[in-house]
């Protein structure tokens, strides 16, 4: 079998098979939650950011980058960047930049509340897990880049 | 619509834009990199008028009332600050059009100008001190990035020195930003200054201003602390090198200092006998080991810290007229120094050579460069006619008045000194006979010639900048909001009503 | 006494920075002074018996710790993981160019 010889024992990889869209669910939850309970944007990112990379533990580098090549990583960082500051501009409709655009505030404890914050938060998101994805993969090519060439 | 936040959205908008769409667009990052530094050129000269008419701005980000939230002032030094730092990008920009075809991914070099742009103005324009941290982290490790933009072995290894250095004065800087908030239990730079004033400056200030002088020391390459400044600037590709050297010490390393030496902390006399010693130790030492140098970036590297010298002595005396001197001489070393790197930078282009020893005679091959070359080594040592000299003539007079009779002389020495290895500089690369293998050079493309003159002529018209009337505009406001010391606090809070 | 202990941390990550020779020992160096300096932060806004300041509902504000610093050393530990990144590709690109970590064969810059 010469898919065994990618990643690491069976074992490992049935665990993350049953693991990793739980742990991609999680960093979703805390992202969405952000605004109510610990965790926010950067937690989520990184939590999702690190479910890829959990899987490209397992499975070796190319499952994962079939799943999220590298310039759809920079994209998605991009994107979340640009998202972030278009939430901060929008502000200038009331006068301030970053302003809490949202007349109604809404109540405390109610998941589709407190205005530009969610957004905010899935913005961050993006960028994070993007980010900290494409900076483990940079760093994995890397290495097996210098690796080929001696 | 306030324009004060546009400073920070429109480079780091800029920044992920190119980031975004100019991997695919050839031409695009051009585009959007030179009409976002003229547009900041053009914001931060109306930034000026603003602030003489209608007096400080402060800025609300989100609406919250400082000093509870974040707030974004502009006074009379940040808005000359901000003149000099986009000015000078925008030139910059202009220049790095043709220089940077040599690089393969120009999309991630304007991506990370455009970033570190962004943090400086943030740096200047930020009323927060924990904010001003931040931005001054993005600043740096962008130009960390872009030192080691060239992957080759020295670039590394210079990125890696001054990344280690950074980082450490960084540390420094976060660690005297903690043990200030825990004394004076607010980040707001006004609000800390109005409790220092309240509650005196007790134990805890003197040992914050060492870990702020030690931290700024190393950003703005003071002499104890710039083992990293000849090796970094020289390794980046030369708009970055013109960048670091012109700007991003003084921003990051002289501008906080400033800031918050004087109108956070205030300044003690004990600050300023440091301040005084160590700039004349900087001048004097940079201007020695930068005459032994063959290398031509190296040399203006070692220029660098001279001329930062000069400024942190001025900052010493802190007299008024003092004062105005640093900050003149501020203008004027972004303005020369970044001439000069490009000129070496042109020169690079041209003959794909660094050291002074090989060259010779360019002036008949590269007449343009040779002249904008002469008028900034000119300006830089304080030949009469040119902003160098009027500077620096400031400075000696204030040292002199101020009963500093010895440290002014040493001044003037110091001048003789780097005119001696600028006219070494001329000797060795343009004048003379040309070499045989130089006779096919030629002169650079036409951006980067029209970036070369446009920094001459502002070389020689800086002296305007003096004159009754000009000078009340650019220079005075900016030496006033340095000299009400900290009445800052009053006058930003009196501001925000 | 805590804040002597993180001062102690912080002289460890020094003398890491200047005795160690390899370059990836340097950066834990690093590394070691940054946490010291969030802890110190950290501490600033601790509150004897203090709880976390997380509001949850019918809770009351009372005897929570600042959370300022909390929010201020989370930034910091995000800048610190862009540098370490950073740090740590230019250091691959060193050992992918020089074949080795060690500081004193790496000696191309006179300066």
């Amino acid at each position: 079998m010469i898919k065994e010889h990618k990643g690491m024992t069976l074992i490992v990889k049935t665990i993350t098979r049953l693991t990793v869209g739980l742990i991609l669910l999680y960093g979703i939850y805390i992202v969405l939650h952000g605004h109510l309970t610990p965790g926010g944007g950067f937690a989520g990112g990184v939590i999702i950011a690190l479910s890829f990379i959990h899987l490209m533990l397992a499975f070796g580098r190319e499952v994962a980058l079939k799943k999220v090549s590298r310039p759809i990583a920079g994209l998605f960082e991009s994107i979340g960047a640009v998202m972030f500051l278009a939430i901060a501009i929008f502000g200038f409709v009331g006068g301030y930049f970053f302003l809490n655009f949202f007349v109604d505030k809404g109540t405390p404890f109610n998941l589709f509340s407190s205005g530009i914050i969610p957004l905010c938060n899935i913005a961050i998101s993006l960028k994070v897990g993007a980010g900290l994805f494409a900076i483990f993969t940079a760093l994995v090519l890397l290495k097996v880049k210098s690796k080929g060439e001696k | 619509m306030n324009i004060v936040p546009l400073f920070v959205v429109v480079p780091l908008g800029t920044a992920f834009l190119i980031s975004l769409l100019g991997k695919r667009t050839k031409g695009l990052p051009d585009i959007l990199a030179n009409s976002g530094t003229l547009l900041l050129t053009v914001l931060s000269v109306g930034a000026i008028f603003l602030v003489k008419g209608a007096g400080v701005q402060v800025y609300k980000v989100g609406g919250w009332i400082p000093p509870i939230g974040i707030s974004m002032v502009l006074d009379g030094l940040s808005s000359f600050m901000l003149v000099t730092v986009n000015l000078t990008a925008f030139l910059i920009t202009i220049f790095s059009i043709s220089y940077m075809e040599k690089y393969t991914a120009k999309w991630k070099f304007y991506t990370l100008f455009m970033l570190m742009l962004g943090g400086m103005n943030g740096v200047i324009i930020t009323g927060d001190m924990f904010n001003l941290f931040v931005f001054l982290e993005i600043a740096a490790i962008a130009s960390y990035a872009l030192v080691a933009f060239g992957i080759e072995k020295e670039e590394l290894e210079a990125s890696f020195k001054y990344m280690v250095v950074g980082e450490l004065a960084s540390l420094f800087i976060l660690l005297g930003i903690a043990l200030l908030y825990s004394f004076t239990s607010t980040l707001n730079m006004a609000d800390m200054g109005r409790v220092l004033i309240a509650d005196g400056p007790g134990k805890l200030v003197p040992f914050v201003s060492v870990l702020f002088l030690v931290g700024f020391g190393i950003k703005a390459a003071i002499m104890p602390f710039h083992a990293w400044l000849a090796d970094a600037h020289p390794s980046a590709p030369a708009p970055i090198s013109a960048m670091l050297s012109g700007l991003l010490i003084k921003v990051l390393g002289i501008y906080a200092l400033m800031r918050i030496f004087f109108n956070v902390l205030g300044i003690a006399p004990s600050i300023l006998n440091i301040l005084l010693t160590l700039g004349t130790i900087s001048m004097v030492a940079g201007g020695l080991l930068a005459i032994g140098q063959s290398d031509i970036k190296r040399m203006l590297a070692y220029s660098s810290i001279s001329q930062i010298g000069y400024i942190v002595l001025a900052l010493g005396i802190a007299t008024p007229l003092a004062l105005l001197g640093a900050i003149f001489h501020l203008f004027n070393h972004a303005i020369f120094k970044s001439l000069l790197f490009l000129n070496s930078g042109a020169i690079e282009y041209s003959t794909g050579t660094r050291d002074l020893r090989q060259m010779g005679g360019l002036n008949a091959r590269m007449p343009l460069t040779g002249t904008t070359s002469l008028i900034g080594s000119m300006s830089i040592s304080g030949i009469p006619p040119l902003g160098g000299f009027w500077s620096k003539l400031i400075i000696v007079f204030a040292a002199i008045k101020s009963g500093h009779t010895i440290l002014g002389l040493i001044a003037i020495l110091v001048s003789i000194i780097t005119l001696g290895y600028y006219l070494k500089l001329q000797r060795y690369a343009f004048l003379g006979s040309l070499k045989d293998k130089w006779k096919g050079v030629l002169e650079v493309p036409f951006t980067m010639k029209l970036s070369m003159v446009m920094l001459a002529l502002i070389c020689i018209a800086t002296g305007a900048l003096l004159l009754p009337g000009i000078r009340e505009v650019f220079l005075k406001m900016a030496q006033d909001a340095l000299s009400i010391g900290q009445d800052y606090a009053a006058v930003t809070f009196e501001s925000i009503k | 006494m805590v804040y002597f202990l993180c001062f102690i941390i912080f002289s460890i990550g020094l003398y890491c920075i200047l005795v160690k020779r390899n370059l990836i020992k340097i950066i834990i160096g690093l590394i070691i002074i940054e946490y010291s300096v969030n802890l110190v932060f950290i501490l600033f806004g601790y509150r004897f018996a203090g709880r976390a300041p997380i509001l949850a509902a019918g809770q009351t504000i009372k005897n929570m710790v600042d959370p300022l610093p909390q929010a201020l050393v989370l930034t910091a530990i995000v800048i610190g993981l862009a540098t370490t990144a950073l740090l740590i590709a230019i250091a691959m690109r060193i050992y992918d160019r020089y074949k080795t970590f060690d500081i004193t064969e790496i000696r191309r810059l006179k300066g």
